[in-house]
This record gives C-alpha cells, structure tokens and sequence, in this order.
C-alpha cells in the first residue's frame, strides 16, 4: 500500500535530529469553531523523551490542539514541527507516519472486535487485500505486549474488556504504529486509584525507553506525580510553561482559572437534623444478574453529607439506581421523612417507587453518566432545565402545554445563579463545556428545592474552577438542612465534603468512618483488607501517596 | 382438494427450481445491502438502482444487439446511481433515507418517462432469444431427476450470484478489506484514527451495492422477463432490505432469508390451483417472513454507526 512505501517524515529528518531538541514543536496553533475561538496562537514545545503535561479547564483548547496534531482537526493557521522538521498533518494517516500515535478520551475501540482485530486495522499484516491472519496478528500483539511489558488476551472482544484494559489496547494501537510521540487525552478520567498508578508506570517506563508522552489533564496532582514540564492553556492562549520540579498545585491552578483557586473546601461543622434518608438491608442485581447488593444499611440525616467510598463497580452504581428509581430493589426498604418544609415528619417508602415518583416526593439526584441519564444532549439548555419537572403548574398549564415564557425565564435565573457559560439558553446542552453541562444538572436539581440530594460522581470531567463551585454549592446544601448523599470515585473529594463515610466494598457498606479516618485505612476498607490484613505494602499502593 | 395439489406441488422440481431463481433474484441486491450497510452507509435505493439496470440492459442490448454490452450497461448504471447516493450521503452528509427514496422515486419516473418518449407509448418488445441472458447448460447434469431441474437448469446469473455471495462473505469475515469495512460501519472515528480512509471505503462499498443491484435488474429484464416493463422490479429491491436485517447484516443470513422469500413467492404462484384466493396467496412471502422473523431470526443488530454521516475531529 502506498502508505508504506513512502519513507516516514520524521526519519528522513533524522540528520537534523540535533538541531531540534523539541519531539514536537507546535508554533502560533490559530483555530476557531463558528462561535468559538478554541486556539489562539498557541505555542507548545515538547522535548523528546519527556513526560509532558498539557493542562487548562474544559474548553481551554488542549483537544483541539491535540487533535490538530494527530490530523483530525485542521488548523486555521500555524506551523507544525516534528524533531525540528515543518510538517503538514492532513489526516490521521499523516500523523501515524509521523510516529504520532493518540489514546482519545473516548476510546477510538470497536466493541465487536477483538483486542487483535483493534490493534492491527489499518495495518494489518499482508495489506488490504490479503486474508486477514489471524494467527500472525495474534504473534504481533503478543510480541508487542511483551516487549513494553503490557499484558493482554489478544483474542478477547473489546466488549468484554475493563476499561483499564481497554486503555491499554488504545496505547498497544499506538505502539504498533510505531508511535514515538504518544498523546494521552485526559487518560485518568475513567479509571479507578490503582488503574492510574499502574498507567503511570507504564508511561514512566516509555518515557525511559525514549517515547515522548504529552499527557492532557486537569487533575494537578497528576502532574505533579508523572510529568516532567507543564504546559498551560486557558480560553485557547498560552498562559505558561513550567518545570514541574519547579511548581506546585496552587500555582498551576491560578494559571489555570486566572485567580486563586481554592483547593480546600471550606466548611463548618455538620449539624445534623433528624434522618431524612433510611435504607434498611437493601439488595439489588446489577444488569449482568449478579447480586450487586447484598444487604445495605445506613441513615442520612439532614444538614449532612453521607460520602460513599469504594473502588468503582462495588456497588455504588446499583445503590444510587435503587435509590433514584432507576433499578428495582430485590429486597429491603428504602424510606425518605421530610425534615422541612409542609411535609416535615411525613416518611414515603419510595422502595418500589420509579424516578418520577421519586422526585415528586423531594429527591433530586445528579446521575453518574452525565451525557446518557443526566441530560438530552441535543435538547436546549431551556429544556433541560426542566427536564422531569415540565408537568409543574409553573411550566404548563393543563400540565401539557409548555409555558415558554416562563421556562426560558427560569433557564436565564438558573444559568445566572449557577454560573453557566453560555451565549444562550436555546443553545443545545451538547455545545457546552463538560464543567458547563455538569453546572446545568447541579442548577436543574438545587433548583427543585430537595429533601435529600443524590450526587453521584458530581465533578467527574469537570474542571477546576466547575469543581471548586460545585463542592462549595454542595456544602451551602447540606448548611440550608438538606441530606446529602454522595457518592465519588475521587477519595479526595469523598474526604473534602463528607462529615461521615460509608465504605461500600462487593455490594456491603464494609464500615462508616469519620473524615478524619486516614487514606490508609480507607484504603484498606476499600479493598476489602482489615486493618490488620495481610499485604499492607500493596494496599499502601492503592491509596496513593498523595500525603507525599 | 387442497392437501392433494398442495403435496404435488411442494414435490415439484417447478417450484423449487422457480424459488431457487425468485431467491437469487432477491439475494444480488440484499448482497448490496449488506456491504454498504455494512459500511456505514443505508442504502434503501436498491430497488431504484435496480430498475435502472432493467432499463438501460434492455436499451443498451438491443442498441448494440449484444446482450453482454447490455449487461455491462446495466451494471454501471447501476453503479452510477449508487455513486449518486454516495456522494449525497457521504460527501454532502444529507439524510441517507431521504436520497434513498429520492432514487427510487426519480428511477422509476425517469425509466417510465425514457420508456414512453422512446417508444411512443408501445412498450418495448421482447427481446430475441439471442438477446437474453441464457440459461447455463451443464449437460447431463440437467437430466437428473429433480436436482436436475432445480440446481441445473438456472441462469447464468444464478451461479454468479452463488459465486458473489461466497466470496463476499468471505470477503467480509476472513479478510483485511472486510475488516477495514467491518470497522468503517461500526466506529469510523476509530478507523480514521486507525488510518483507515472512511471515505474510500464508504464510496467502495456503496458503488459495489449499485453494481450489484443493477446486475440483478439485468438478471430480471434480459434473463426471466426479456423486456423491460414499467416498475418491473416490482418491490423486489424492499424486500431484498428486509432480508438484510434478517439476515443480521450477513451475505449468508441474506441468502437464508432470501431463499424463504423465494419460496413463498414462488408458493404463492403455484398454489393458485388449490382454490385459494390469489391476493391471500400474495400475501405468503411476507407471513412467512414474519413466521421466519419470530421462530428463527434473533433480535439483530445494526452496525453501529449505520446511516450515520462521518463528521472527522468529532470525536469529543
């Protein structure tokens, strides 16, 4: 295939190779979407063999950037260097010539395939139009995970795979197209403590073997732990270059949001009322038929904030499905008493009840899966306002016909109020930046005036400064007497905002925790471990070494 | 009275021989959509596509006074329209159902239309012997008793369709192409990314159900009919999409479907003897295909990304 025969750019530059000291070298990056200016005569210089952060909020143009550089976005203006050599990149072809390889924030995986299947489309040993070979691709994907030390079962479906796994076939995909510059486009987002630490010594390990690595993010802890130099973008310009030796969280956050962010969250001690929330030995399947509950127990009670901790995919899902309506409980009871309001001392049994009823009788809930439950993403900012509740006298009359006015009245006090940016509210939620799509949710269910408020996963994808206004509107919660429940893969969160933590560990609360309880100790609970379990060196692992 | 002729006509070499052809017939453009559905690309216009080939085989045969030219003739314009199709929906990204209808319609007026301006409104005749598409001659193969008649006695056609249908399963299941194809329709980002063109292939496989779909209207007009007849095709190309989900988007579960389709067309021809009303017996192929579609056929499922225009840098 023509592809092959030509000789790859970057080795023909290969002479020049010490002129540059820069892998990649992206000079005065112009791009604007209709409406948006996503780069803004960006520069970005990346050394060859660096771990290399590329930071900034959502929408601060680090993807368009990197798409730019794989080929898949075309940029209006600016000039692209590979090892010092001016490169155009027309296409992802391009790139892969160019030893630039991408893992994309959504997995660029077909399901039905298999991990061998995956890693050699395109270039698939013989060339299009021989037989595919099944036995010699097995070879090269073994070969491959062999030699970067990446283990893999390369005749498994990719559907059948964790997502940790599936990460690993994205950067196998790379590695067999020979990529030396390797994107990571926001790689932690998805996966669990220990699946991060053990992506991170695989990058470290490439990074040793000469592979450049540029490693989008906007965790800043994981800049600091992994990469070598910091990029930092904000609204689509430049706003710093840093050694990472040389900075700390604070200062990479300023850059980031443009003023001094708050880390912390600041709260006062909970003053817990009576109890809102009560579920009583709950059990539950989960959507493959195993028991994803077995028997959960605990009391949420007014003016506080329950954190519910664990290792993703130990029950959490299934326990706030239960919760909000979306999943039939198998056994137990689940009891909701208003604590305020008309109703204060009536007690619902919302067991049994589906998501409607559920919020009738004062629950709001903030879905884990943001785009597929928490929003109709081709709908308007103004519909999505008052998604679940456009049957209220105050949205329709005869509770069938919209009143316009006065939702689009609403949706301009609530993207006022909760900080939404957005030129319009008729514009569709999929225009927004995650951190904007997440604050819609967030205004959508304070706005409802809840007795118990269900967050799950409440700033998964969502920047800093989305972040900080959300914990802080979280706490303002909890002070106005609301019963918070949330749940988060993020132990530091988890650790910020609870007063009280439940460990869910294979469908059990294994303990209820203070705050104050250590991350080793969570650690351990969260694994399953006793305090006096046995390999404490590996459960120290997982926890992290954020103290550090 | 029903059970008797019922019984000698499913024994008959006749009916089966006449499934075998309905079936074939159906299968060339259920074959095209499978490859461009599997692609990525839905294509409802194989009937347009189709009657087009009719037209322009019959015209072009007796233009030139050879019915291979017409074959030809009749499998590029096919292939043209379809690259109309292609350009529609993959370049310009329109609605695929939309152009789908807008070829059938546009085919079966402009070959109406041709056809009347041509021949002042007498039709065309029917072609020569000379000028048909023959029927192969296996020669003492066709003396076997039933076998004979039903497998040895088809047309040409017929066993370039079984041919087609073997090599594009394998073609799809067993090879780098049908995997490069495979991916296309279920995640094109991916396969962008993976540098595989989507264009290319898209553009590929769509053309390849116009050529399909207009080797069988030349299957149709110059092999069984030997003319060309306002709206031939007759519906043939929507049945043959329908066999394609049934077929769970596969060339061998079309041929399956297709062979239950013909069969009861073909049933529903010779079972008029027995007494039963004509329309109740048009309407056979279709209950059997519902029967077929309960007991047999699972849920299917779409490729993924069928019907849905490729946007590259989409991919947040």
């Amino acid at each position: 295939m023509h592809e092959q025969e030509k000789a790859p750019l970057a080795q023909a530059a290969s002479p020049d190779l010490a002129a540059s000291p820069y892998a990649v070298e992206m000079r005065d990056i112009c791009k604007a979407w209709p409406g948006v200016v996503a780069n803004d005569h960006v520069n970005l210089r990346v050394r060859r063999g660096e771990i290399h952060a590329l930071v900034g909020e959502n929408g601060a143009g680090k993807t368009t950037l990197m798409n730019i550089l794989y080929g898949l976005v075309r940029p209006d203006s600016g000039e692209i260097y590979i090892n010092g050599e001016r490169v155009h990149i027309s296409g992802p072809r391009d790139a892969i010539r160019l030893h630039i390889g991408m893992v994309h924030q959504h997995f660029m995986l077909i399901p039905p395939l298999t991990v061998a299947e995956n890693i050699v489309l395109g270039q698939e040993p013989g060339g299009p139009l021989a037989v595919y070979d099944r036995r010699r691709a097995r070879e090269l994907v073994l070969q491959l995970s062999a030699r970067y030390g990446l283990p893999i079962d390369p005749d498994t479906r990719i559907e059948k795979l964790s997502v940790g796994l599936q990460q690993r076939v994205e950067i196998l995909k790379a590695l067999y197209r020979a990529a030396d510059i390797l994107i990571l486009d926001e790689p932690t987002g998805v996966l669990t403590p220990q699946e991060t630490y053990e992506l991170f010594d695989v990058l470290r390990a490439l990074s040793r073997q000469g592979k450049t690595v540029i490693f989008i993010t906007h965790k800043l802890r994981e800049v600091l732990d992994l990469t070598d130099r910091v990029t930092v973008l904000r609204r689509g310009r430049n706003v710093g270059e840093l050694v990472t030796r040389e900075t700390n969280q604070a200062e990479i956050a300023r850059l980031m949001v443009g003023r001094e962010v708050l880390l912390r969250v600041e709260k006062r001690p909970a003053r817990p009322g009576p109890v809102v929330l009560r579920v009583e030995n709950l059990h539950a399947s989960s959507d493959r038929g195993l028991e994803a509950l077995q028997g959960v127990s605990f009391e949420v009670h007014a003016g506080e904030i329950l954190g519910i901790a664990g290792v993703e995919g130990n029950g959490q899902s299934e326990l706030v499905e239960v919760l909000s309506g979306m999943r039939r409980a198998t056994a137990g009871r689940v009891t909701v008493t208003h604590a305020s309001g008309q109703q204060t001392g009536k007690t619902y049994d919302i067991t049994s009840m589906n998501a409607r009823e559920v919020r009738l009788v004062g629950v709001a809930h903030i879905p884990e899966d943001r785009r597929g439950s928490g929003l109709v993403l081709s709908d308007t900012i103004e519909s999505n306002t008052i998604l679940g509740r456009e049957r209220w006298p105050r949205f329709a009359w005869a509770r069938f016909i919209l009143r316009l006015g006065e939702v689009a009245q609403w949706a301009r006090r609530l993207v006022r109020e909760f900080d939404v940016r957005t030129p319009s509210t008729r514009l569709p939620v999929r225009a927004l930046s995650g951190g904007n799509q997440q604050k819609v949710i967030v205004a959508r269910e304070f706005a409802a005036d809840p007795q118990l408020l269900i967050a799950a996963q409440p700033t998964r994808g969502v920047d800093i400064g989305a972040i900080e206004f959300i914990h802080r509107r979280l706490v303002e919660q909890r002070d106005a007497g609301k019963a918070i429940l949330l749940v988060s893969a993020e132990l530091d969160e988890i650790r910020s905002l609870s007063d009280r933590i439940a460990v869910m560990y294979e469908g059990r609360i294994v303990d209820i925790v203070t705050p104050e309880a250590s991350e080793e100790e969570l650690g351990l609970l969260m694994t399953g471990g006793r305090p006096s379990g046995a390999s404490r060196e590996e459960e120290a692992q997982t926890t992290g070494d954020s103290g550090a | 009275m029903f059970w008797p002729i019922f019984l000698r006509v499913i024994t008959s070499g006749d009916l089966w021989q006449a499934s075998l052809q309905f079936a074939a017939l159906l299968l060339l453009p259920a074959l095209g959509g499978v490859i461009s559905e599997r692609s990525g690309v839905v294509n409802i216009a194989m009937e347009g596509m189709m009657l087009i080939g009719c037209y322009v085989g019959v015209v072009v045969t007796l233009a030139s006074h050879s019915v291979l030219v017409g074959l030809l003739a009749a499998i590029i314009a096919g292939g043209l329209l379809a690259l109309v199709h292609g350009v529609v929906s993959i370049h310009l990204k329109a609605d695929q159902i939309i152009s789908g209808i807008a070829i059938n319609v546009a085919a079966l007026g402009l070959t109406n239309y041709l056809n009347i301006v041509q021949t002042g409104g007498q039709g065309i005749p029917s072609l020569a012997s000379n000028l048909r598409l023959p029927v192969l001659n296996w020669g003492p193969l066709a003396q076997l008793p039933f076998l004979g008649q039903v497998l040895f006695q088809q047309n040409v056609v017929f066993y370039v369709t079984i041919i087609i249908l073997v090599g594009l399963q394998f073609l799809l299941f067993r090879t780098n192409l049908g995997l490069r194809i495979r991916a296309v329709g279920e995640h094109p980002q991916a396969a962008d990314t993976a540098g595989v063109s989507v264009r290319l292939i898209r553009y590929a496989c769509v053309v390849a159900s116009g050529l399909l779909s207009g080797l069988a209207g030349a299957f149709l007009a110059l092999g069984v009919a030997g003319t060309f007849n306002s709206n031939m095709t007759a519906g043939r190309g929507f049945i043959a999409l329908a066999a394609v989900v049934f077929g769970k988007y596969t060339p061998l579960g079309a041929a399956g479907a297709c062979l239950i389709f013909g069969l009861g067309l073909a049933l529903s021809v010779r079972l008029q003897d027995t007494g039963i009303d004509s329309n109740l017996l048009a309407t056979l192929p279709y209950i059997l295909t519902i029967i077929a579609l309960i007991g047999l056929v699972g849920r299917t499922v779409a490729p993924a990304a069928d019907g849905v225009p490729y946007e590259p840098g989409s991919a947040e």
